[in-house]
């Protein structure tokens, strides 16, 4: 049976990277505990504007869990304590409770920094997809599909490896700033797969001096990001990025 | 120079230099483990260690690897920290609790309350003994007779519990540093993650079960190498009846 609930939220309002920011908090009253998190909170934009504040701003697209946009980070969670596997859009009301405060936050990372509210730049990751995060080829006619055999295991692991969105948890969540579960999974998908492996030596020698240079933190195997990705990426991503990185840079 | 340049690097220079002290701590482990049994065969392996060349080559390797460990902990850490950028969390990260081991967050402390215990080590036994064979002093007992020097700094309680709580924080380091090691090197995976965990826990505790005996061992004076008195009663009077 969905019930109403009452509560407070608690969101950073942030004029600009530069800018101090604080926290703003409404009273939110009788919310169906089947609205979603970002329903809810297009709800407590409507009563803003009815009240002649600013909006509050936030990321958001697809609303189905597979475009990596929305980022808030809730009550000490990024995406908040959705299922395992979920992101902030998948997150809905009957998780918290009548009286609750939610506190919602904005990614903190230096490497990603806030463009307004909890809307944070994410450019970041794109730099380091661009930096190697593909294979080089020329198109051609399509070729034939079993041309290359692939093990089925190998094509799930990089399916797997495949399936991170890159909405930045990881990152969030890390006490170092680290991206390794973001650049790890990128490397693995394409360095698990034979045409991938053509350029793996290259390819993760710059997407990992792409990641140092914009910033990113060292990893010291805390665990935090595989606790709360949305894609259940795991840390054996991040020993295969280090195997790939020592192996490329041995053959050097 | 990618060990000093990139992050992954860093780290390997992290794992290596910690994979090596782990071993250091193996060998030392291992002549404590004598002291129980024999002072004087105790005393031959520290009359081998003295101020002999490859011993006093062999320390300088060791302070090196320990020199460097540290030093690249305060650059990570400094790096971490500024990766990490200004603000802070309002609510610190709750989830799910118990997925992130609490050494994990805390090796930087950890490895400082290590530097403190290691430099008490320092004066209680190297100062004394391959300090002062090369200085030409004597303090106490013979450089070379170790054995003396551990009835004589396990017979204070203070210095025992201070023992203690350094085994206890070694503990905590190497329990997380042992699978962190392995894992930076690339050595793990989906299966082999859980075996290293597995391995390193197994490891690290006996090996700091190992010292922990000993410290007792002297302290409550049941040391079997102190079983020299006629009567049996040598407890307190060890260090004098052994001579």
């Amino acid at each position: 049976m969905a019930k109403n609930i009452s509560f407070t939220i608690k969101f950073w309002r942030q004029n600009g990277p530069k800018d101090a920011g604080h926290f703003d908090t409404h009273e939110m009253h009788d919310i169906p505990d089947d609205t979603s998190f970002l329903e809810m909170l297009d709800i407590l934009n409507e009563e803003l504007i009815n009240e002649g504040k600013e909006p509050f701003v936030f990321d958001h697209d697809c609303r189905e869990g597979i475009c990596g946009m929305c980022s808030l980070y809730i009550n000490g969670t990024p995406h908040g304590l959705t299922e395992r596997g979920a992101t902030t859009c998948q997150l809905y009301m009957r998780r918290f409770n009548d009286g609750d405060v939610i506190t919602v936050e904005p990614w903190r990372s230096a490497a990603f920094p806030v463009i307004k509210d909890c809307m944070v730049d994410r450019n970041a990751f794109d730099k380091i997809i661009q930096a190697g995060g593909y294979t080089t080829i020329r198109t051609g006619q399509a070729q034939d599909a079993n041309a290359i055999l692939i093990p089925k295991e190998d094509a799930d692991e990089a399916m797997d490896c495949a399936s991170c969105i890159g909405c930045g948890a990881c990152v969030a969540a890390c006490k170092n700033g680290s991206a390794m579960l973001f650049v790890s999974s990128k490397v693995s998908q394409l360095a698990l797969l034979p045409q991938g492996r053509v350029e793996a030596a290259r390819r993760v020698k710059n997407m990992i001096a792409k990641m140092d240079e914009l910033g990113f933190g060292n990893c010291t195997n805390t665990r935090a990001c595989e606790a709360v990705c949305p894609k259940n990426e795991t840390i054996a991503n991040i020993a295969r990025l280090n195997r790939e990185m020592i192996k490329a840079k041995m053959a050097d | 120079m990618w060990l000093l340049n990139s992050s992954i690097g860093r780290k390997v220079v992290m794992s290596v230099t910690g994979i090596a002290l782990i071993l250091f701590l193996t060998f030392h482990c291992a002549m404590n483990i004598v002291a129980l049994f024999s002072g004087e065969a105790y005393n031959t392996i520290c009359e081998l260690l003295g101020a002999n060349w490859y011993a006093l080559v062999a320390t300088m390797g060791l302070a090196a690897l320990a020199v460097i460990h540290i030093v690249f902990a305060f650059i990570l850490t400094a790096q971490n920290r500024k990766a990490r950028g200004n603000s802070r969390y309002e609510v610190s990260t709750t989830v799910n609790p118990g997925k992130v081991e609490w050494a994990s967050k805390n090796m930087l402390v950890l490895g400082l309350i290590i530097l403190i215990g290691l430099l008490v080590h320092l004066q209680n036994f190297w100062y004394n003994m391959m300090f002062a064979e090369i200085a030409g002093f004597t303090n106490g007992h013979s450089p070379a007779d170790g054995f003396a020097f551990i009835i004589d700094t396990f017979s204070h309680w203070p210095l025992v519990v201070l023992y203690l709580v350094w085994f206890a924080a070694i503990w905590f380091h190497l329990a997380h540093g042992f699978w962190s090691a392995m894992q930076t090197l690339g050595l793990s995976g989906k299966i082999w993650l859980k075996r290293m965990q597995c391995f390193g826990l197994i490891y690290v505790t006996l090996l700091m079960l190992g010292f922990t005996v000993v410290v007792l061992g002297f302290y409550f004076g049941c040391a079997p190498s102190l079983d020299c008195c006629p009567d049996g009663a040598c407890c307190e009077a060890a260090a004098v009846c052994c001579q």
